[in-house]
């Protein structure tokens, strides 16, 4: 074997899930996309804790606390490192990107007055309309959407014509987790910055697949969830620049979040623990911290190039079967294949796939306007990670053709 | 767990060849059914003679069980009165929550068809939707209806 080849068996060794079976069958999961399995080493990093570290953060002056609190540091710090911010005060943990995007809408949002704008794009999952819904609903900005077109390509010339004066905030995804494309950021983003705008990033479906360095991004707000980056569920990630942070007003009140408290007035503590109500997910936090290190053991360069591999395989398979279109064909695309196959209702589908032991999404994927825009009710997906092998899509193929073969 | 538990020819075929597809115009009742979950989208419209439904029909988008299951329930409801209704969507909704184990009740007809969905929990709103959207079509027999399984 090739010391630089990468070897997906030793890879699937890391992940018990894997050697389970459902319904009789191999498992085959191809839905990384809505949560990502988690390797050992994560779960021992969470046991370990559980069993020999747990005490409040923060709080105790006694050798445990210290233990757990130092823990938990070291995840944020481990967090700094893998989006390379400039500082830990600068990494605030939360329940995962839908949180995270929420803390944004609720304290930046409150400087929005009636008139402003937020822009965002068609594709965006719902965690990136709803909260700006609200907000707009709150303050009377106006939101706005850029189109894309028939490939999900986003409709560059659209957003630049839509970027104005008024637009406060484009937030935007780097990855749609619906089509699969991978967004233009520097273009999008150098574009808004010499429009005034700040953005926010939703690297939800990124973060797994590829580097990211914030700073050279040059956004002002990046969000992602643990559990699709082979983490644990319940905690995620909001960074920020300080000097946007440090605008920011306090989002939930609490423990940690203060520095001292009276009856008559209440001083915050600073960043990021400003933002951070409450004892936290520290158990998350070391999960989290787990992966990170996991990945990086991998490496995440071979992980793209592997899962690149297998969307190029998957693609010309699944091209090749009668009725089966593939929804998001982008020139640019994330190991993410939402598709429709005849006149099979995904929901059909899904459950035929589920008996072969096939785990894909099937729905709307918390992307109905994608869903509208392709007039389809729904789609299946199969997206890959670093775990997913060539048996994996052969036995979706295998699945596919039954499918065809029921509702022939 | 053999995919034709689910997938009976009864179902395949109501699914290709839905009976009683299409709209009753005039009407004496109609109900649309939404499950935003899945797009699901049927409507209802009935014509009504003494409490008894003398004419159904169905349109709509959905799933194969969806399809199959609102084709079944316009063949089973066709001539009964608004009490036999409800207590045949009650044995509907019985069979298709109950566990794996549980012996079948009477009375289901071609309507046992659909006993495979206990398996599968997370289609049942797609075998169920039909009913409740037959419901709310019968309660508000003066103008039209609207449900949805959210």
């Amino acid at each position: 074997m090739n010391a630089l080849a990468y070897d997906v068996e030793r890879v699937r060794a890391d992940f018990p899930i894997l050697a389970t079976q459902v319904r009789g069958k191999r498992l085959a999961f191809l839905d990384t996309a809505a949560s990502s399995q988690r390797p050992s080493a994560v779960i021992d990093a969470v046991v370990h804790y559980e069993r020999t570290q747990h005490a409040n953060v923060h709080r105790g002056v006694y050798e445990l606390s210290q233990k757990a609190t130092d823990a938990f540091e070291h995840a944020r710090q481990r967090v700094q490192r893998f989006l390379n911010a400039a500082s830990i005060r600068e990494v605030i943990f939360t329940r995962g990107a839908t949180e995270s995007i929420n803390l944004v809408a609720q304290s930046w949002g409150r400087s929005l007055s009636p008139g402003d704008e937020i822009l965002i794009s068609w594709m965006e999952h719902h965690a990136n309309i709803v909260p700006w819904q609200m907000l707009c609903e709150r303050t009377g900005a106006r939101l706005q959407v850029v189109p894309i077109d028939q490939r999900g390509e986003l409709d560059m010339a659209a957003f630049e014509r839509l970027l104005s004066p008024r637009t406060k905030l484009v937030a935007i995804t780097q990855v749609s987790n619906s089509l699969g494309t991978i967004l233009p950021l520097p273009r999008i983003i150098a574009a808004a910055k010499a429009n005034g705008s700040l953005v926010l990033v939703d690297g939800a479906q990124a973060v797994a697949h590829s580097r990211i360095d914030v700073q050279a991004l040059g956004c002002d707000f990046y969000v992602f969830s643990s559990h699709k980056l082979y983490g644990p569920t319940g905690i995620g990630v909001l960074w920020a620049r300080e000097a946007v942070l440090a605008d920011m007003p306090p989002w939930q009140g609490g423990g940690d979040m203060i520095r001292t408290v009276s009856f008559e007035k209440t001083t915050y503590n600073e960043l990021p623990y400003r933002f951070e109500a409450g004892t936290p997910n520290i158990s998350g936090a070391i999960g989290l911290a787990a992966a990170i290190d996991y990945l990086d053991s991998l490496d995440i360069d071979k992980v793209a190039a592997h899962e690149q591999r297998l969307l190029r395989i998957a693609t010309d398979a699944l091209r090749s079967i009668d009725g089966l279109r593939i929804i998001g064909e982008a020139e640019h695309k994330a190991s993410v294949i939402s598709f429709t196959l005849a006149d099979v209702h995904p929901h059909d589908l899904g459950t035929i796939l589920d008996t072969e032991g096939v785990a894909v999404r099937a729905g709307h994927h918390c992307a109905m306007p994608v869903m509208q825009f392709f007039d389809v009710p729904a789609t299946a997906r199969a997206s890959f990670g670093c775990y997913t092998n060539d048996a994996d899509i052969e036995q979706l193929i295998v699945a596919l053709h039954r499918a065809r073969e029921v509702f022939a | 767990m053999d995919l034709k538990d689910l997938y009976r020819d009864v179902i395949l075929d109501h699914n290709k060849r839905p009976r009683n597809f299409g709209v009753l115009e005039p009407c004496d009742t109609s109900a649309d059914g939404h499950n935003p979950l899945c797009g699901d989208r049927l409507t209802l419209t009935l014509r009504l003679e003494n409490d008894r439904v003398s004419d159904i029909r169905f349109e709509g988008k959905g799933c194969a069980i969806s399809t199959a299951s609102a084709s079944l329930m316009t063949e089973a409801v066709k001539g009964l009165d608004a009490r036999a209704i409800e207590a045949l969507r009650n044995l509907v909704h019985d069979t298709l929550t109950a566990t794996a184990d549980t012996a079948l009740p009477d009375g289901l007809g071609k309507l046992a068809a659909l006993a495979g969905v206990r398996e599968y929990p997370a289609r049942v709103k797609c075998a169920s939707l039909c009913w409740h959207t037959l419901a709310a079509a019968l309660a508000h027999r003066d103008g039209k209806a609207a449900v949805s399984t959210e």
